[in-house]
């Protein structure tokens, strides 16, 4: 027996883009159905390293990212919960004088664009993180930058999204969707039909192949990261660590264990399966003994991947369709897409009730891929 | 301070001299370091997230509850790690070194 | 070309495994992480600590000791104190007194055997309290007892034997507390007479108990160690009865449980099995794994004890020679086959006789620690199922830190899907299970990346 809903918004993906937008949404007095084929949050938004971040970022996101890095500081009152987010601090190394150079330039310019970094001298590295290694020659640090827990947050949107009055369907797999001219028909597992006005699809590492479906093609290609995660230890690397060249990121939560990546995982979106790759994890590990010694014996118990969506630019797709009316899509977030989940959630909301959004988006247009 | 093991069997291999966090204590040739530690001592060391102290709890190398430190900062597991001597074993985190 | 074969796990069903293809002219890597063969039910003291083999083995002395000596004379390419941390495809990544290794083969046979199942109880965290198997591994590999006054307590075929074997080792033994009553035992008692020796080596063990005037309570409905800093005593209560007894170490389990992750990881598939609660990977009755070129024998794919490990061992072997066209032994299969089967009827006997006592979950106060690498409490997991909405195995860890400690689910996971299951009042076998995870055990970081220069 077919089960028809006709929201007015249908969202393919549960990831926290999707969960946020819906919950948003329904802030607006909008009806929603949002279908994930999994469990929400379990995809790129669950999997990836936790970096709550705007330092390092391509320039044209920082307006998103600095809009969204408002609203975790209100995770509480949203969703009810924190996902255990601590402004922590991120701080990027520079391991060479091409690298000091690379982070002055970029706070120079991050400055143009209101974030405020502050540049560290070879002695001030050396006395505010005395476990670093031999090579770093200085760092910048965003002292209001951060770091949350990836498995707590999506999930979070999720449940405060459905509490807020929205539909959302978990192991409900979207098979196809189409437009007739006037409204969107997604069909899903479980012989369900959803019939809307609007369409948003955040699909993640599947999003390309949805907006395959409505000529909106783009050259989404699959990223799994490899994460790897130490037992519990003595707390003692209180910021969030990157370096110049994104080849490794460390951080250690509250409770001790050190969650540390860098470099590609393996996966397939076909098989829905991704592992981490072992000459991968086996660098990592290298990198991470050279950037903290004291780390040498630490034990590795966990290491992951998972699917996410990278775009040749690294930057994201967010907006509307090229040629289909009331249909958005935001995807391809290159691997850096957590900080900015609950920012797309909203801009998409603004994108469906108001036309349009006061954050600037321009740069992440599907146009440019023509 | 006693120990929470109890020798059954007489052994008659080499004695081993060894520390526990810097204090002497002695076992014999074909302990491992987790069954060397509870001859001398009650448990190996605070767990972190219970009340409790730990004493390993498998023996086969599965509950990975007997970890211990080296002087070097290596972990060394209780149960699959044989005492030898001049050991300097330790119940909390030795940082490694460079 | 040869096959490059390599048979994880030197227990009974690795040993005999190893022995058949180097007969038939092989030379698989045989890989272990303990010091020597035996696995555990024939676990060899470290040097040093060695003992006569009646006195280890009782009973089975004649049977350790031909498993010791399976390998003698034969060209096998052994790797002991070698950790398999990962799985993938037809290479595996080790690390051990060689480093760090990767290794490709053709055809693996996994023997990776069994540990104990445990089910949490009120101060299992205090240190003194250890697995059943943890308790005889210090009598046999170390010649100590875990504590000056024992009581040992679950449920299994191991229950009495530890016990007796820690009475006729000289230690002083409490008492022994199974969760199965006699009257299950009585019930179950026909389909035991399938291996009447197996029967009649239990009957012995309970009857050497109560020579000794150790009480033996079964039947209870739970049990709890009292103790600030250490265990001081353990209660039990059976219906309307209550015990307490002093003691200062306790040896508990519920049964064995398959060490599955390498299969996990390799993608084989799974089935859950009802009978003992448990996700198997699947196999053909020749002992393939659904991925062909690779088979299963032993504890690690269905607990059925060292004889059956010994035997599947071997026939898992015989498979594969046929499965790469050379000549196999039909009959000696075919009796191989019949072993299987006849140990197969004496342990769905064994299942009945010493039940998994899942309905103790069920008794699990919210303060009770189920995890106890995280310190995970039930309280704390049922959170996670009634204001988070937890439904399945891995969200729950994903929620709540269940089997993200060092030992990754092995003494938690059983418990956590009881509770997950009991709380949703779903089936056992539908809330699903933890997904594995490299490295399979712990692993320093330094030990992992290659040495320079390699």
């Amino acid at each position: 027996m077919t089960e028809r809903l006709s929201p007015d918004v249908a969202i393919i993906g549960g990831g926290t883009a999707g969960c946020a937008a819906a919950l948003a949404l329904r802030k607006r007095g909008l009806s929603v159905v949002l279908l994930d084929k999994g469990f929400c949050g379990a995809g790129a938004s669950g999997v990836n390293f936790g970096g709550v971040r705007r330092q390092g970022r391509s320039l044209v996101e920082l307006p998103l990212a600095t809009r969204s890095r408002a609203i975790w500081d209100r995770l509480p009152e949203l969703v009810g919960e924190d996902g255990e987010f601590r402004a922590t601090g991120h701080v990027k190394l520079a391991r060479s004088e091409a690298d000091m150079a690379f982070l002055e330039k970029y706070a120079a310019d991050a400055a143009d664009w209101g974030l405020e970094l502050k540049l560290i001298g070879p002695n001030a590295v050396r006395d505010d993180y005395p476990w670093l290694g031999r090579k770093v020659v200085g760092a910048s640090l965003c002292a209001d930058d951060g770091q949350a827990n990836p498995r707590l947050v999506g999930p979070a949107f999720a449940r405060a999204a459905r509490r807020a009055g929205a539909d959302i369907r978990e192991l409900t797999r979207v098979e196809a969707a189409s437009f007739d001219g006037e409204k969107f028909e997604v069909r899903a597992a479980g012989d369900l039909v959803v019939a809307s006005r609007w369409l948003i699809n955040v699909a993640g590492a599947w999003a390309g192949k949805v907006a395959d479906w409505f000529g909106d093609g783009a050259p989404v290609e699959t990223l799994a990261p490899n994460m790897i995660v130490t037992e519990p230890l003595p707390f003692f690397i209180e910021r969030s660590i990157g370096v110049c060249g994104g080849d490794i990121y460390v951080r250690q939560v509250d409770r001790g264990n050190v969650v540390f990546g860098g470099g590609n995982g393996w996966g397939d979106i076909e098989l829905e399966r991704s592992r981490p790759v072992t000459a991968t994890t086996e660098g990592s590990m290298a990198k991470l003994i050279d950037l903290i010694p004291a780390l040498k014996g630490a034990m590795v118990i966990r290491s992951w991947s998972g699917l996410d969506g990278e775009m040749p630019d690294h930057i994201p797709v967010i907006g509307p369709s090229l040629t289909i009316p009331r249909l958005l899509h935001a995807f391809g977030f290159s691997g850096h897409g957590f900080q900015l989940g609950p920012a797309v959630g909203e801009v998409l909301s603004e994108l469906v009730v108001d036309g349009e959004t006061p954050t600037d988006i321009k740069a992440f247009a599907l146009a440019r891929f023509r | 301070m006693s120990g929470q093991f109890v020798r059954l069997a007489a052994r008659t291999s080499a004695e081993i001299h060894f520390t526990i966090d810097g204090t002497p204590a002695t076992a014999r040739a074909g302990d491992t370091v987790l069954t060397a530690i509870l001859l001398n001592r009650p448990s190996i060391g605070a767990s972190e997230f219970t009340p409790h102290d730990r004493a390993g709890f498998c023996l086969m190398g599965a509950c990975q509850a007997c970890w211990v430190y080296d002087s070097d900062g290596a972990r060394r597991r209780g149960c699959s790690t044989l005492v030898e001597p001049g050991m300097a074993l330790f119940t909390t985190w030795v940082p490694s070194h460079g | 070309m040869a096959e490059a074969i390599v048979i994880i796990g030197a227990g009974p069903a690795g040993v005999r495994a190893a022995r058949t293809l180097a007969k038939a002219g092989h030379r698989p890597v045989l890989i272990d992480e303990n010091l020597r063969i035996g696995g555990q039910i024939y676990r060899q003291p470290p040097p040093g600590a060695e003992r006569a083999p009646d006195q280890l083995y009782g009973f089975e002395a004649a049977k350790a000791v031909a498993i010791h000596r399976a390998l003698d004379g034969l060209d096998i390419d052994y790797r002991p104190e070698t950790l398999v941390w990962n799985a993938r495809e037809k290479a595996l990544d080790l690390t051990g007194p060689r480093g760090s290794e990767h290794l490709t083969f053709d055809r693996l046979i996994l023997a990776t055997g069994a540990t104990d199942r445990s089910i949490p109880f009120p101060g299992w965290t205090l240190p003194g309290v250890f697995s059943l198997g943890g308790a005889q591994i210090a009598l046999k590999a170390q010649g100590c007892a875990i504590g000056r006054r024992v009581v040992f307590a679950g449920t299994g075929p191991l229950l009495p034997l530890v016990a007796y074997q820690y009475a006729k080792a000289g230690a002083d033994v409490a008492a022994v507390l199974d969760t199965s009553s006699f009257a299950t035992k009585l019930k179950a008692a026909p389909g035991l007479l399938a291996l009447p020796k197996l029967f009649a080596k239990g009957l012995y063990y309970l009857a050497q108990l109560k020579r000794r005037g150790i009480p033996v309570i079964e039947g209870v409905d739970g049990f709890a160690v009292e103790g600030a800093a250490a265990p001081e005593a353990i209660t039990w209560r059976r219906s309307g009865e209550t015990g307490r007894i002093d003691c200062d170490a306790v040896g508990a389990g519920f049964g064995l449980r398959s060490e599955t992750q390498l299969a996990d990881l390799l993608g084989c598939s799974f089935a859950f099995d009802a009978l003992t609660r448990q996700w198997l990977p699947t196999k053909d009755a020749a002992g393939r794994a659904s991925e062909g070129h690779i088979y299963l024998a032993g504890d690690g794919s269905g607990i059925a004890g060292a004889d059956a490990a010994e035997l599947a061992g071997e026939r898992a072997a015989w498979t594969l020679l046929g499965d790469i066209g050379q000549a196999t032994d039909i009959a000696r299969i075919a009796v191989l086959d019949r072993g299987l089967a006849r140990i197969a009827r004496f342990r769905r006997a064994i299942e009945a006789a010493y039940p998994f006592p899942h309905r103790l979950h069920a008794a699990i106060p919210d303060t009770q620690i189920v995890c106890r690498c995280e310190g995970v409490t039930a309280g704390h997991l049922k959170f996670q199922v009634e204001q988070r909405e937890a439904s399945e195995m891995n969200r729950l860890k994903a929620y709540s830190r269940l089997g993200m400690g060092r030992c990754q689910g092995r003494l938690c996971a059983s418990a956590g899907a009881e509770l997950l299951s009991h709380w949703r009042d779903a089936e056992i076998g539908t809330v699903g299970r933890l997904r594995g995870q490299a490295p399979v055990k712990p692993v320093p970081v330094a030990d992992v990346p290659p040495a320079e220069g390699t």
